[in-house]
């Protein structure tokens, strides 16, 4: 076993960094790095070239059928090793990012525990492993774009992720739920093997898909990733580029071999990766901080990938996977390089980051080598895996579907060639004069150190490097590929090379390149903010929706919750006697036998016991009436006593007897006497409501006595009692060891009311200091007033 | 309310009765298993003696002693009922299957111990400090006496 460890280990370092090194963040990365070295080593050693796929069963739920289940297949390995590798690379840049920042404990520990999140998640063999990771990551997501938690703006942000993303995990337990009831299993292999259709899959369909939509931003839930770059550089060029919005082509690369014939699949999967193609490039021309420039072309790109990995056809599954690998490499270092520039222009407007050039020209070169591949040029990586999407969509057998696919990538890799364009040209311009001496000004306050300048370069440097490189190998890191698609689907063997020859995809995206590039390059870099528009569009309507929510709640509440006490007993009292009457009118009276006792004893007990009853209801004092509440309840005890419970008995007399003590000191701050009746329950309502529960409730507790099929339990328990529990009181074995978890229950219930009792008290006294105080300004107020007139 | 007060009843609750009560209520806790009694009788029992301590004028008195901070108390209850709960997992057992001990201890001679007595003395101290709780926060009269955990003097 040594997957599950390996995610765990990651968690185990996160929660020790969260408590334990917050003085000392940066041991505390140094730590997290080792355990992020470690866990790559695992996965490189047991996944690359594996002739079997190792696999691990961590037991958890399994009389459901739901355990923790990991392999590490093609697709696992590589996945695993971009979260771990970028993951490694990442957290190195963020310590000189934080460098002086306070929040740097924090952030180390989520990334931690998000990076153990991610890996079990792409470690997952089956779909409910998946969901239980998947809503770790939503998690570590909401605390990390938070990290900044006095911005309000940040916390807002971190709160639509939060739930968009979560309620698409619900979706994904709905999935869950029905392929387990339905099919018995939720394996991605057995699922692939089966090939489930109807009407119920359908509604699973729905379902994963709209979990996989809103964690990778598709349309329209494409809203929540451009807020979500509230958090600091290091989180949005990990989560929300480069793993967790990949978390949803994931699901999507996992189930596109089990439903990808599906009609419904496939047209809703095109569909909404072309709508967000679009409309994330669009977005992207239209941004002057580079950062949001370059979230909005994330959101294009998960886009063009969801329409390969979800189209169900094998070369575009091949296409994707090589993709997403393209992906991830080239926007992370664009991600951290822009950091960078942050870091020493102290801006991110497109308008100035030229002046860059001059302060970190090798920076600026791996942002311009990443920008080419982002846009498709030869000889990137970027160039090659474009050529293959255009290939894969170019041949689709998928009908109409595939015709729409085609014309949404043509038009977003257009989109992407212009934004990507157009973030060149912001690179390459010369900034004003003045703009110049203020970033000067900047650079002074922030001279770095080489360690610094080397701790931020060499992520940024690294995976731009990568990207020319693997351009260059292509054929060779296209063999590498084999393996994970195959993984997902047998078919989906292909190959990738660097120059194909001229064909269909290569004069299209000549074409592409030259129509992108003009419009990139013409596109005006400063855009007027839109006046009154802090929020995008879906911003506004999630937020309309989150509102309205509040307020049905708020309504709702008010109704059920007016706080009147005789409304609540009220309710309750007649509900109990309603469902008793339905009862005893479905099942019949009950039988009066063997409940008449002949005990003079006891008789006498039960008469004074009601009579002493009668006066709780009588009297007008609360005092007198508590004390006979007491009676009522001594006199119930000596009944038990009586029919041989002494246990109950004594329970029951130490219990009143506190009762009556804890009442009468709760009643001191209380009217002496009862409210008068109000206006809606007047006396004789309340007391035919009395009438008819006490009437009902010990009819109820009669059928109930005689309605006896399976034998008692005690005679299970009684011969039990002494060999396995070591007890003679079967009462209180039975509460400590047979039915301890109730008692567990109920002690929990009893620490949980004292404490709302001291809680309850406690605000109560300081509402009335408080008042005390105003009213003593008040009258001082009022005091000196009157010293100045007189 | 009025509050009953004599110096020889100071004395008695004061010297003598929270003491033997004490006693009282750990034997009921422990005899439980065998004989009517158990951790919830028991605590009740403890719990009487400081209703009893607190009705005698014995405020202030309580509010120091016996037990400093009844949270504290009853997290501690709770994790002992809770431990209890648990540990038999660790064995592979039923989570609170009993396990029955029986040491031979010099002198008394052998001794049975079973697992669950420890579950039903979390029970014990849950009822002791919710008790006590109630006593001091519902008890407080004036405006200080609620201190931040519901014991202290603040």
């Amino acid at each position: 076993m040594v997957l599950f460890p390996a995610v765990v280990a990651q968690f185990v370092a996160g929660a020790l960094l969260l408590v334990g090194l917050r003085r000392r963040p940066a041991i505390g990365a140094l730590v997290g790095l080792a355990v992020l070295a470690a866990s790559t080593a695992v996965v490189a050693t047991r996944g690359i070239g594996a002739s079997t796929t190792l696999t691990e069963t961590v037991g958890w739920l399994s009389t459901l059928g739901f355990d923790l289940v990991f392999e590490l297949d093609g697709f696992a390995v590589l996945m695993a090793l971009i979260v771990l590798v970028l993951g490694f690379g990442v957290l190195l840049y963020s310590l000189a990012y934080f460098e002086h920042d306070s929040t740097y404990a924090r952030f180390v520990g989520l990334f931690m525990a998000f990076a153990g999140s991610m890996t079990g998640l792409v470690l997952a063999a089956d779909l409910f492993t998946m969901f239980v990771f998947w809503e770790l990551t939503s998690i570590c997501s909401f605390l990390l774009i938070g990290l900044n938690d006095k911005s309000e703006s940040a916390r807002q942000s971190a709160v639509r992720a939060l739930l968009t993303t979560g309620a698409g995990g619900l979706c994904l337990l709905g999935a869950v739920g029905i392929l387990q009831v339905e099919l018995g299993t939720t394996a991605f292999a057995d699922l692939v093997a089966l090939q489930p259709t109807g009407a119920v899959m359908d509604a699973a369909i729905v379902l994963i898909l709209l979990g996989a939509f809103t964690k990778s931003a598709q349309f329209p839930f494409h809203f929540w990733l451009p807020g979500a770059m509230a958090a600091p550089t290091p989180v949005s060029a990990y989560l929300h580029s480069a793993t967790m919005v990949k978390a949803g082509i994931v699901l999507l690369a996992r189930m596109s071999p089990v439903f990808g014939q599906s009609d419904l699949w496939r047209w809703w999967v095109v569909l909404a990766g072309v709508a967000t193609m679009l409309i994330g490039g669009w977005r992207a021309l239209r941004q002057t901080d580079a950062k949001l420039l370059l979230a909005h072309s994330t959101v294009s790109q998960l886009g063009l990938l969801t329409v390969l990995v979800g189209l169900g056809w094998s070369t575009a599954l091949y296409a994707g996977v090589a993709h997403l690998v393209a992906h991830a490499v080239f926007k992370v270092a664009l991600f951290l390089g822009v950091g960078v520039i942050d870091h020493e222009l102290g801006t991110r407007d497109v308008t100035k980051i030229g002046a860059a050039r001059r302060r970190a020209p090798l920076v600026v070169a791996a942002l311009g080598a990443s920008t080419l591949s982002m846009a498709g040029m030869i000889p990137l990586f970027g160039f090659v895996t474009k050529e293959k999407a255009l290939v894969a969509v170019l041949d689709a057998e998928v009908g109409a579907a595939g015709t729409v696919a085609l014309v949404g990538v043509v038009l977003g890799s257009v989109l992407s060639v212009a934004y990507s364009a157009r973030f060149l040209h912001a690179l390459l311009s010369e900034p004003d004069r003045g703009e110049h001496d203020a970033v000067a000004n900047h650079h002074e306050h922030h001279e770095s150190s080489v360690l610094t300048r080397v701790l931020l370069g060499a992520p940024v440097l690294v995976p731009a490097a990568a990207s020319l490189l693997f351009g260059l190998i292509a054929t060779r890191v296209g063999k590498w590929l084999v393996a994970p698609s195959t993984s997902l689907a047998g078919s989906a063997k292909s190959k990738l090379v660097l120059w194909p020859g001229i064909n269909d995809a290569l004069i299209i995206s000549a074409i592409v390149i030259v129509v992108g590039a003009v419009i990139g390059w013409r596109a005006p870099l400063s855009v007027a903010a839109p006046h009154g528009k802090h929020r995008s569009r879906g911003e506004r309507s999630f937020d309309a929706v989150y509102d309205a929510t509040l307020g049905l709640a708020k309504r709702l509440t008010r109704v059920t919750q007016p706080g009147s006490l005789p409304m609540y007993v009220a309710v309750t009292s007649l509900t109990v006697a309603v469902v008793a009457i339905a009862a005893l009118a479905v099942d019949g009276w009950p039988a009066f036998e063997g409940f008449v006792s002949d005990s003079p004893l006891t008789i006498a007990v039960t008469v004074l016991t009601i009579a002493v009853s009668i006066g709780v209801a009588v009297v007008s004092a609360r005092f007198t009436a508590a004390v006979f509440l007491g009676g009522v309840g001594y006199g119930a005890a000596v009944l038990f006593l009586m029919r041989g419970a002494p246990d109950l008995a004594l329970t029951q007399v130490l219990v009143e007897t506190l009762t009556i003590v804890i009442f009468l000191l709760a009643m001191r701050s209380m009217p002496h006497s009862f409210a008068p009746a109000s206006s809606w329950a007047p006396k004789t309502v309340r007391i035919a409501v009395s009438l008819l529960v006490g009437i009902v409730v010990p009819l109820l507790v009669l059928s109930v006595h005689g309605a006896r099929t399976a034998p008692s339990v005690a005679e299970d328990y009684a011969p039990r009692s002494i060999s396995e529990a070591g007890g003679a009181n079967l009462v209180n074995v039975i509460l400590v060891d047979f039915r301890g978890f109730d008692t567990m229950g109920e002690i929990t219930v009893l620490a949980v009311a004292a404490l709302g009792v001291v809680n309850l008290v406690r605000a109560a006294e300081r509402h009335r200091r408080q008042r005390e105080r105003e009213n003593s300004n008040a009258s001082a107020a009022a005091g000196s007033a009157t010293g100045d007139v007189s | 309310m009025t509050f009953i007060r004599s110096a020889i009843l100071d004395e008695l609750v004061d010297r003598w009765l929270s003491k033997v009560a004490a006693l009282v209520a750990l034997y009921v806790t422990f005899r439980g298993h065998n004989a009517p009694g158990g951790g919830f009788a028991g605590g009740l029992v403890l719990g009487g003696v400081f209703v009893l301590q607190f009705l005698t004028g014995r405020e202030p008195h309580l509010r120091h002693r016996p037990i400093r901070r009844p949270t504290m108390l009853l997290g501690a209850g709770l994790l002992m009922a809770l431990g209890t709960t648990a540990v038999p997992l660790f064995v592979d057992a039923a989570p609170l299957e009993s396990h029955i001990w029986k040491p031979d201890i010099p002198v008394i001679g052998e001794v049975k111990v079973v697992s669950s007595m420890f579950f039903d003395l979390g029970v014990f101290m849950v009822v002791v400090a919710v008790v006590l709780m109630m006593l001091l926060s519902l008890g407080a009269r004036g405006s200080s006496l609620v201190g931040d955990d519901g014991g202290e003097v603040s």
